[in-house]
């Protein structure tokens, strides 16, 4: 048993045959791995966001981050990327899928994978997350504080979002969704809608709304941060995936 | 929260950005999450030239006091100048 890494930037094939930029990391040990797709939050592929990648790598698991922003250019900072990306309304739905679908893809081609996907995602990422669940086949999915799968953006809002409360039914696999008590996007209503339409549904899902924590408590680099939801957050998706992703 | 409202406007002006002076042609304003400042929100200000590609930006993440403070100095410095003295118009007058 070895508890060493390898990470590092990769390219992957995104919706249309797109050429996207991607953060790899994985175990160095012989697996079986389980496979996790980490959907970065709305201001982009940043350092924090590679840093989830290399944890869910020392877990045991192969872990792929797309950028789903690498469409604003190469070599690009990526705060650039994400504000061009905010000012056209966000990523498109289908695009999203099918960048997805191809990190997925990437994972399922790795040696030594289990042929199991999971797919995480916070803020937008979140609502993108649900999104993939709801859109392909895969074993395992969390919603981190995700906005607007139950309710549409305000109208002021740049982001053309469009709520995907009604794709429910299509929901491919269990769902785990961590929320914060303090959040407005979603509201703690929202995510009390969105488990009833499941519950209705007969949908597989766990959800857990945190005490003092608003949008982004697992920010580590950031305010929002609170390290007690954030700690007990993590224990609840390394036991979820631990059950959906085994071999 | 996020209150996701973002005012766009068109910008006539240049600005300095990580490579250098470029034109500057559209602004956005909004308050949000901030990339790099130490605050849960700030009042986010990106004065860009989407024709010259993402990169083509400077952004400005103040806090509540300093983006009201920044908007007073505004003020207060056309104020003290003659009217019309800093307007895009002027640049097609004769010297």
């Amino acid at each position: 048993m070895t508890d060493a890494m390898w990470a590092g930037t990769v390219a992957v094939t995104g919706h249309e045959g797109a050429e996207l930029e991607a953060y790899a990391a994985r175990p160095l040990g012989s697996g079986p791995h389980g496979g996790v797709v980490v959907i970065h939050h709305l201001p982009g592929y940043d350092e924090a966001t590679k840093e989830i990648v290399r944890r869910f790598a020392a877990h045991g698991y192969a872990a792929i981050c797309p950028n789903l922003y690498s469409r604003e250019g190469a070599g690009v900072s990526p705060d650039d990327q994400a504000a061009a990306a905010r000012a056209k309304g966000g990523v498109p739905d289908e695009q999203l899928v099918g960048d997805v679908a191809g990190a997925a893809a990437y994972l399922k081609g790795l040696e030594h994978a289990n042929g199991k996907i999971g797919v995480i995602g916070y803020c937008s990422g979140g609502r993108q997350t649900f999104l993939a669940a709801c859109s392909l086949r895969i074993d395992a999915a969390v919603d981190c504080y995700g906005a607007f799968v139950v309710t549409a953006p305000p109208a002021e809002s740049p982001l053309k979002a469009e709520p995907l409360i009604s794709r429910a039914g299509d929901l491919s696999c269990p769902l785990l969704g961590l929320f914060g008590a303090d959040d407005r996007f979603p509201s703690p209503d929202e995510v009390a809608v969105l488990s009833a339409e499941l519950d209705e549904l007969g949908k597989e899902h766990e959800f857990h709304v945190f005490p003092d924590a608003g949008h982004g408590f697992f920010s580590v680099d950031r305010p929002a941060y609170r390290p007690a939801a954030a700690v007990e957050g993590w224990k609840k998706v390394f036991g979820f995936f631990g059950r959906h992703l085994a071999a | 929260m996020c209150t996701y409202l973002t005012e766009k406007i068109r910008i006539d002006g240049a600005a300095k950005g990580a490579s250098g002076w470029f034109t500057v042609t559209d602004g956005m304003v909004y308050v949000d999450h901030p990339y790099h400042a130490c605050q849960e929100h700030t009042v986010n200000i990106d004065l860009t030239n989407p024709a010259e590609g993402p990169s083509a930006r400077v952004a400005i993440e103040l806090t509540e006091e300093a983006a009201l403070a920044l908007v007073e100095a505004i003020h207060k410095a056309l104020a003290a100048a003659p009217p019309g003295l800093a307007s895009g118009t002027r640049r097609s007058l004769p010297a």
